[in-house]
């Protein structure tokens, strides 16, 4: 099977990308010092969610890979996400 | 596609490489060596279970005591469903005709990651290994059921550790085995085999690896907690400590109720060739088995809680996994319509294969419509945990994956040995075995309506008379079991000479020799038209 | 004895990539158990997480994003025939890992110090709340922290394999493979650290 020519990420795009992650955990810990009642953890979470997805699309290289990679990832959390959202169906209304 | 009488190379089992004898078996990384490794402990881990079943109906045969003390009963029932469950049918199909067959029938040479598969069955040993273990060593064997329920599973004497190590390295095993399925079947397919050009028995392993992969992590974590529990008192179950003994139900079945599709899938699609076959007929409505078996694997994701409804779940998690309950016997319900449509105005071939296949579909339909009275709230209320649910799950499981499995053993005997099994002996313990199932299973429907629990030794003198009918089935199955087996094993040395297609069948595994050679074709063919491709 | 090994590295990425599933999965399990405790426990859960060093978290946050940068601009440096770089990287990421390690290590020390760990006397006459937020925080920090002791070690093996030339500029799937189980214990850092440091 041929290989056709790899893509090769620059090294400034990591850094970059890594830059923005140590401010965006920077601004999560100064985001969640403020109270925000119940939603201090959704927005620590948000923040938490927009990481990963630079740390899958440029570090694990998925922005430049067949979607397909991208729609199985997703699909996986999807399903993480179910598992705990209908366990707490239990839970919540008990 | 012509069949080769020319090649001369040697067949897979003559084949002499670097190692010899027993070691040329237990270091080959050849698909079909790794399967028939597994087919081997496989039934010796069913013969066991099997045997355990039998001392347990014999001691059912008559209330309070019969032969043994209520203590070795639990430790009994334990080890037959770690067994059955963990060591013969999640593994069973995918492991032996999954491994052997998996790659011929998509025209490939081998899985993807041929060495990982060795590795399978290595974690497969080390894990019967350690349930065998925990049978022996430590304060006695464990006596929690299969289901290891905390909090008794982590407050019991038993030996809970290696059991639940052992299930944790089966667990490991059946997620690499899924993962090297995923890959050989999205990297492997021969040129011209598009995705819907694949036969059904290969789709059911994809939809089935899938399950594999994504839901036994969730009980790998399961039983760490368990040992956490046991060890650290880390108190996720222990209500003393605030844990909640539920959660470890809705976790233990978040994987357990698809590991039932992780047995039931590839059975379907083994019975799905062999309807092709025997028929000699196209299957019925190939694109909607395809779809099923998807949807079967994905809906069986969340229907958990189905095992749950008498435990104290909220009334809002009742009707939502009872209602996804009864959507996910619709898929399985097509697949019934399809294979009896097949059979519709075919050119039936009468062989023991096909009579596996008709058993196989009256029982999973008596298991799967109970299956439906199980889902129903109120009924749950009244059958669970008697013999009812017993008798469900043994049609389905053992009539469903099990009859597949005896069917998938016939059907393919030709191309993995060489030789053609004694069909008279075949058709006589068949026959037995049928007799056996229904008259041990079927009172059991019967005995749990009336209220007989399960996973009692003991029981009220009004259900004496089924259970003796119900011990007698017992027999019979054991008897026929033994037949259907040792004619197996005979027919390998005495069986005649099988031709490279026995059975006039259409997918790839029929163009090549019985038994096929090491790189399984010659040619890696081109394929130009779908599966069962009869005029 | 199988056929002729051929190369696929496209099948070697596809099976890590679901592999990483599985640990989602595996972590997930965890993740169903933090929500159910927390739901029930909220008021315990935020009490207890002013127990742990936001500092420290931060600085252990910061610590696994810049090695998940090391490696990958370590597969850069592969693919364009650096190898001294991409040695210099891969070290990086392993001594950031073993920070993280140390970091860990004296965080849960000061903890035990202070008789707070699973099934301690001083944690049992704490709340049920503490009790499952501390049990939740040893066992998933500590199951991360062996992901992370796996990870080294692939790292360390595949750096063996770039200085005897195995892996180089025209085949590097396995340094890319061992990036993403990285980037992996990485992401599930990213999520830990909100759910223990900062839901005060």
């Amino acid at each position: 099977m041929e290989e056709e020519k790899a893509h090769i990420v620059p090294y400034r795009t990591f850094l970059i990308v890594l830059a923005g992650l140590i401010a965006l955990t920077l601004i999560s810990v100064a985001v969640t010092q403020i109270a925000l009642g119940t939603f201090t953890i959704g927005m620590a979470l948000l923040i938490a969610t927009i990481k990963s997805s630079f740390v899958l699309g440029i570090f694990m290289h998925l922005k430049f890979e067949n979607k397909l990679y991208t729609v199985v990832v997703i699909a996986v959390i999807v399903l993480i996400a179910s598992v705990i959202i209908i366990t707490l169906m239990d839970y919540i209304y008990r | 596609m012509s069949i080769r009488t020319d090649i001369t190379e040697p067949s897979y089992l003559e084949y002499k490489g670097k190692y010899k004898g027993i070691f040329s078996w237990i270091f080959s990384t050849d698909h079909k060596r790794i399967g028939l490794l597994y087919l081997f402990s496989i039934l010796i881990f069913f013969a066991i279970g099997a045997t355990i079943g039998l001392l347990m109906k014999f001691e059912l045969i008559a209330p309070g005591k019969t032969v043994m003390e209520a203590t070795t009963y639990n430790a009994f029932f334990t080890l037959h469903g770690i067994v059955m469950i963990f060591a013969v049918v999640i593994p069973g199909l995918p492991a032996v005709f999954g491994n052997f067959l998996l790659p011929i029938m998509i025209g490939a040479r081998d899985v993807a990651f041929p060495r990982l598969n060795l590795l399978s069955w290595y974690l497969y040993v080390a894990g019967v290994t350690m349930v065998v273990i925990s049978q022996f060593a430590g304060q006695g064997p464990p006596d929690t059921g299969w289901t290891f329920y905390a909090p008794y599973s982590f407050r019991t004497t038993g030996n809970m550790l290696p059991a639940v190590f052992g299930a944790f390295l089966l667990g490991f095993s059946s997620i690499l085995t899924g993962l090297n399925f995923l890959v050989t079947i999205h990297r492997m397919r021969a040129p011209g085999m598009k995705w819907l050009r694949m036969p059904l028995f290969p789709w059911a392993l994809y939809a089935t690896a899938w399950v594999q992969l994504l839901a036994t992590p969730i009980i790998g974590i399961t039983l760490l907690m368990v040992v956490a529990e046991r060890t650290l008192h880390i108190g996720f179950f222990d209500p003393s400590l605030g844990g909640d003994p539920l959660l470890y139900q809705h976790l233990f079945w978040t994987y357990s109720h698809p590991a039932v599709y992780i047995m039931i899938l590839p059975a379907m699609g083994a019975i799905s060739d062999i309807m092709a076959t025997f028929s000699h007929k196209k299957i019925f409505g190939y694109n909607f088995m395809v779809v099923s078996s998807l949807a079967i694997a994905f809906v069986g994701y969340f229907v958990w809680g189905h095992h749950m409804f008498t435990s104290g779940m909220s009334g809002t998690a009742l009707y939502t996994f009872s209602l996804l309950t009864f959507l996910v016997a619709i898929p399985s319900a097509i697949k019934v319509f399809n294979w009896i449509s097949t059979m519709h105005q075919a050119s039936i071939d009468l062989k023991t294969p096909f009579y596996w296949a008709i058993a196989f579909i009256f029982v999973f339909m008596v298991g799967g419509f109970s299956g439906l009275i199980l889902g129903s709230l109120a009924a749950n209320v009244h059958l669970h945990n008697t013999h009812f649910v017993v008798a469900h799950f043994h049609f389905i499981v053992f009539g469903g994956t099990g009859f597949a499995f005896f069917g998938a053993m016939h059907y393919w005997f030709p191309k993995i040995t060489g030789k053609m099994y004694d069909a008279r002996w075949a058709n006589i313990g068949l026959v037995l075995t049928f007799i056996g199932f229904i008259t041990l299973y079927g009172p059991m429907f019967y005995l749990g309506f009336e209220g007989m629990p399960r996973r009692y030794y003991d029981y009220d003198e009004v259900f004496h008379a089924g259970n003796i009918l119900s011990t007698m089935g017992s027999w019979v199955l054991y008897s026929g079991l033994a037949i259907v087996i040792i004619n197996l094993i005979a027919s390998v040395k005495g069986g005649s000479k099988a031709p490279a297609d026995p059975w006039g069948g259409k997918t790839l595994e029929w163009t090549i020799p019985s038994p096929p050679p090491v790189e399984n074709f010659e040619e890696i063919p081109e394929i130009s038209s779908g599966p069962y491709d009869y005029k | 004895m199988t056929a002729e090994t051929h190369r696929d590295d496209l099948a070697s990425k596809t099976g890590m990539w679901l592999f990483l599933f599985t640990e989602m999965l595996l972590f997930g399990g965890l993740f169903v158990v933090y929500a159910v405790y927390r739901y029930r426990n909220a008021t315990a859960f935020h009490l207890a997480a002013s127990e742990l060093s936001v500092f420290v978290g931060t600085v252990n946050t910061i610590i696994l994003l810049i090695s998940s940068a090391t490696i990958a601009m370590s597969i850069t440096a592969i693919q364009l025939k650096n190898k001294k770089l991409a040695l210099l990287l891969l070290t990086l990421t392993l001594l950031l890992g073993m920070a993280f390690l140390v970091n860990k290590y004296f965080e849960w020390g000061h903890h035990i110090t202070e008789h707070i760990y699973p099934g301690s006397a001083v944690l049992a006459l704490r709340g049920q709340g503490d009790i499952l937020f501390y049990g939740l925080y040893f066992f998933m920090t500590g199951l991360h922290a062996l992901h992370i002791i796996i990870g080294l070690a692939f790292i360390g093996v595949v750096g063996i394999k770039i200085v005897r030339g195995k892996i180089a500029s025209d085949n590097y799937v396995l340094l890319e493979n061992s990036g993403l189980y990285w980037h992996l214990v990485d992401l599930i850092w990213i999520f830990l650290f909100p759910l223990f440091y900062l839901i005060t």
